[in-house]
């Protein structure tokens, strides 16, 4: 139940599934979060990550496959035997005991006698100790959250998993619980499994996200990777926002897919396209809103060359501060969406105004274009 | 209320626009409480100080009974009758007792592994209340008869064999012994232990369960050290609407038992309705009632279930 160092902690599982009658929620599904990692679920509700997280833990038993601490097939055991602990979804704190004892639990029940000093270390981690006489509904939304973390922590679990536990909090002290969350976690070395719907979140936190969608792993990988090179239309609509362009392949040469859409022609790296590209065939071209950059049609001359280019009509615009956003009706996309830095403004780039976009082909990406391009978009809301 | 739906021109004094609606509303809890009040001053207040002053009197029925302030029917009455009080103490609490250890597990039952049998089983728990009480005390009758099934389960079962050494039951009989009078006790009250049970353990978030099972507690550690603990309302609920009336009761005594386990409800009722002894029966009912007060306070007390609702 100690914390092991080296090789061997691993969390694998291997073809877990879970349905429930003739509703799967989860699909037969391989994973491996390695030992010491900050690793997300990140998914819409109902997308199956809990339910995963809770195989984990031992609350849900999986219709198929197992579940592998280290070297330790733990499918089978209960909740209580296993060395995994769980900060709930709003807490699951005991409101008949105080803010001691609900982080003495674990160890008093593994039959530790002296817990004093184990416990005073630990609330004094998550800057608590004042408050260990109180009882939990004398604590606020941010102080509970904490102790959920300590209660769980104290136990030195070898998976610390974490379902939804910033939900309940508001937008400020998220921020603030997310960078203490991941304080702990490089602090005390355990690996983090931690279940979220909040992209923002996933992406701050976590070394690996596990983007879910319908009981399945869409995609797995570091957050830029998974933000710079998505390989569905759904993570590439619900990491951020996307543009997409469906395309007819026109050449391939070398490193370098060239593609026809609309009158015009774009290219986009070959690494970059998860689809087929086969002369002939349709591929979704996607980019990013901020890698665009709009000129007014006027100065099209002045664009350097080798940047892929559309032309539209801005539909319209809104500035934010930091940034202007603005939707431009175009041929070949209907709403492209750009976020243009708020450095030097063009006062001519209002609503109207006819502009060409482009960008460096290098953050172009290119998906199958057999996929709905607006999956996700609703999930992300 | 104009001022309340206009804009109030801005140099308009403050303190005539918020007083109107403090003053109409000052009275309304009261109005309120009054058929309250009434109900409980004429059916509760006046007949408790009558009683009271009863308590008090002394005569006899021919020449009508005047108030002398003569408390040493109090002494009297207590220590004439105090076997009956005990035994009504001891009945009730182990009715009590027989409650709890039925009606817990039943409740636990219902509150989280019933599902859809939910509602079926709650009815079924209810549906006693349909019968008149005093019918279902003489099908008690009939249950406990004489060389009846059950009578003959327990002498083979040795059970009896236990009890007799209690002084719970007497040789082959199970009617007109004490056990007789707490199984009716027991069975009348039951419902009043299940249903506020329930409804502190229903109230019980499912994830505390989880939560223990997560940190380490076996099913029965989690049982003993949460859901126990969050149900004591419930206890402290269920225990005293189980004995606050059964100490009380008569009818259990009066049909199931015999002359040897007569409680002092059957000693006020006989005093009140067939001694006609007023005075004593008004000082026994006091003294019960005073008796069962100190005890609750005490429980109350030490059970100490204040920050748990």
């Amino acid at each position: 139940m100690t914390n092991q160092t080296g090789p061997g902690g691993d969390v694998r599982l291997t073809g877990i599934a879970k349905t429930y009658g003739a509703f799967t929620a989860v699909h037969p599904l391989d994973l491996t979060v390695p030992q010491g990692s900050f690793f997300a679920l990140l998914g819409a509700s109902g997308c199956g990550k809990t339910t995963t997280l809770r195989m984990i833990a031992g609350l849900e038993e999986p219709s198929a496959g197992t579940v592998h601490l280290g070297d330790q097939d733990v499918t089978a055991l209960p909740p209580y035997k296993r060395p995994v602990n769980t900060v709930f979804q709003s807490y699951a704190l005991f409101p008949h005991l105080d803010i001691f004892e609900n982080v003495a639990f674990g160890l008093r029940r593994r039959g530790l006698k002296s817990v004093k000093k184990q416990v005073d270390e630990m609330l004094d981690l998550v800057q608590l100790g004042e408050q260990a006489r109180k009882k939990p509904h004398q604590l606020s939304g941010g102080q509970q959250q904490r102790v959920a973390v300590a209660r769980a922590l104290i136990n030195h679990p070898k998976v610390l998993l974490l379902d939804e536990p910033l939900g309940a909090l508001d937008l400020k002290l998220r921020r603030q619980m997310q960078l203490e969350l991941k304080r702990i976690q490089t602090e005390v070395g355990i690996t983090f499994i931690h279940v979220t719907h909040d992209q923002e979140e996933a992406m701050t936190m976590a070394d690996t996200v596990a983007v879910m969608n319908a009981g399945r792993v869409e995609q797995l990988g570091s957050p830029t990777d998974l933000y710079e090179n998505p390989r569905t239309t759904f993570v590439a609509n619900f990491l951020g926002t996307s543009n997409f362009i469906e395309a007819e392949v026109d050449s391939k040469s070398g490193e370098e897919i060239v593609l026809k859409a609309g009158g015009g022609k774009l290219v986009l790296p070959g690494a970059r396209c998860s689809a087929p590209a086969t002369a002939g065939g349709k591929v979704l071209v996607g980019v990013r809103p901020e890698k665009i950059s709009l000129t007014h049609a006027d100065d099209a001359g002045e664009i350097a060359e080798g940047r892929n280019r559309i032309t539209g009509r801005i539909a319209d615009s809104s500035f934010i501060g930091v940034s202007t956003q603005y939707v431009v009706d175009s041929p070949v996309c209907s709403d492209f969406e750009v976020y243009a830095q708020n450095i030097d403004r063009d006062p001519r780039l209002v609503p109207g105004a006819e502009v060409v976009l482009h960008w460096n082909p290098a953050h172009t990406f290119g998906l199958d274009a057999a996929q709905d391009a607006d999956a996700g978009v609703e999930e992300a809301a | 209320m104009s001022t309340l739906t206009e804009a109030p021109p801005p140099l308009a004094p403050q303190a005539p626009a918020s007083k109107p609606p403090k003053r109409r509303g000052r009275f309304t809890p009261y109005w309120l409480l009054l058929p309250g009040i009434l109900w409980l001053v004429v059916f509760f207040a006046l007949p408790m100080i009558y009683q009271a002053s009863t308590s008090v009197q002394t005569g006899s029925l021919e020449q009508g009974y005047k108030v002398t302030w003569h408390f040493a029917t109090y002494w009297e009455a207590l220590s004439a009758y105090w076997p009956q009080f005990v035994r009504s103490v001891l009945y009730a609490g182990t009715a009590t007792i027989l409650c709890l250890l039925l009606g817990y597990p039943l409740a636990y039952l219902i509150a989280f592994r019933a599902g859809r049998w939910k509602n079926l089983i709650m009815i079924l728990v209810i549906a006693p209340f349909f019968t008149s009480f005093l019918i279902r005390t003489l099908a008690w009758k009939t249950i406990l008869a004489d060389g009846g099934p059950v009578v003959g389960a327990l002498n083979t079962l040795h059970v009896l064999d236990v009890t007799n050494w209690l002084g719970m039951t007497a040789g082959d009989r199970v009617l007109a012994t004490p056990l007789a009078v707490v199984c009716g006790l027991t069975y009348n009250f039951l419902p009043f232990m299940i249903l506020p049970l329930y409804t502190s353990l229903e109230r019980i978030d499912g994830r505390l369960h989880e939560a223990a099972g997560d940190l380490y507690a076996r099913p029965w550690t989690t049982f003993r050290r949460v859901t126990f603990p969050l149900s004591m309302p419930g206890v402290v609920s269920g225990t005293l609407l189980t004995f606050i009336p059964a100490a009380g009761d008569y009818v259990n005594a009066d049909l199931l038992g015999s002359t040897d386990t007569r409680m002092v409800g059957n000693v006020i009722q006989t005093q009140f309705l067939r001694v006609l002894d007023y005075p004593t029966a008004a000082a026994l009912s006091f003294i019960l009632m005073a008796a069962i007060l100190l005890m609750v306070t005490v429980y109350i007390r030490r059970s100490g279930t204040e920050d748990l609702v």
